[in-house]
């Protein structure tokens, strides 16, 4: 019961990701799906790949993403 | 190709698509039902033969070590990479990264930020060690303690300054680490060929499962990870951030 609650909370933050348009909300709701994920394979005892998930999709990819965008719109006096 | 041309295109593969994938799923195994050899080979065997009770962690850092430097080295190929992306190109000049364009200082945090980062910090410094020292008792091990570890840096530009951040994280400290804990990796692995075995194979004593000094290199593999993983990704953080906020494109 609980891995299909946690099913259907992934494929709610996938869709969010794809219908959030403007990139640095999307970095955000692209953080909240990492960490979804890292639930879902907590919840299917695979705590490994759990962890992984959450450091890389909840805090590093959004980070990057954040610093680039941060790049791109700043940079010029 | 018009938008209504495009759509079907996309509509009749996505059903194609949608069809396999539902197909597939109908194959797969039930939950918990595993049918290969492998894992019940390496759960019954990582505690007698390596004194690990984190199995994912005996393969990353003992069965197959020899893939983790690899990855050890994708990552660091990667850092290089990001390094030599974001140089000073012509035509752009620091500035201090103390003020602001016009002269103003930076703004700073609100206080709510400030207290609650830096309260952050310790805590997440003492998960990311604990997440790196016991990768061969628990889940987890130097990639995902190492990442942790970096955002504690995180934390303290996010509840200070830039300026704090370089005082706590310099830059020659962090790239020291990142090189001292890819080379320790590979010279690792030099051990098993000093005691006239194969590369990367695990000859120091065992001890107790469940003991912190136990399981041999598996944890000082994951030590050595963590702090390779733990300069890169603080490394690549200090750059984009040098990159935003130093680097000024010449008017």
């Amino acid at each position: 019961m609980l891995q299909v609650v946690v099913l259907g909370m992934v494929a709610v933050s996938a869709l969010a990701v794809v219908a959030a348009r403007d990139p640095l909300r999307q970095a955000m709701v692209a953080s909240i799906y990492g960490l979804v994920l890292g639930i879902l394979f907590f919840v299917f005892a695979a705590p490994d790949v759990g962890l992984s998930q959450t450091v890389v999709g909840a805090v590093a990819l959004p980070l990057m993403i954040l610093l680039a965008l941060a790049k791109v719109r700043g940079g010029e006096e | 190709m018009s938008a209504a041309v495009r759509r079907n295109v996309f509509l009749m593969f996505g059903a194609g698509f949608a069809a396999l994938l539902l197909w597939s799923f109908g194959g797969l195994p039930d939950f918990g039902h595993y049918a290969g050899p492998y894992g019940d080979i390496l759960n019954a065997s990582s505690i007698p033969e390596r004194q690990t009770t984190a199995v994912v962690s005996a393969i990353n850092f003992d069965y197959r070590g020899f893939d983790t430097l690899g990855e050890e080295f994708i990552l660091f190929a990667a850092v290089v990479g990001v390094a030599s992306l974001l140089r000073n190109l012509r035509g752009e000049r620091d500035r201090r990264p103390d003020d602001d364009a016009r002269g103003r200082r930076v703004r700073e945090p609100s206080v709510a930020v400030s207290v609650l980062g830096l309260g952050l910090v310790g805590p997440t410094v003492l998960v990311g060690l604990y997440v790196v020292v016991h990768g061969h008792q628990t889940p987890g091990g130097g990639f995902q303690g190492g990442v942790i570890l970096a955002t504690a840096l995180l934390l303290v530009y996010l509840s200070d300054t830039y300026v704090t951040l370089l005082r706590v994280g310099p830059m020659a400290l962090i790239e020291f680490a990142e090189a001292l804990g890819a080379a320790s990796l590979g010279l690792l692995g030099l051990a098993g060929l000093i005691w006239g075995t194969a590369y990367m194979e695990n000859v120091l004593p065992l001890g107790t499962a469940g003991h912190l000094l136990s399981a041999g290199t598996i944890p000082l593999s994951s030590v050595a990870v963590g702090l390779a993983v733990t300069g890169g990704f603080a490394f690549m953080l200090s750059e984009f951030l040098e990159q935003t906020l130093v680097v000024r494109r010449r008017r």
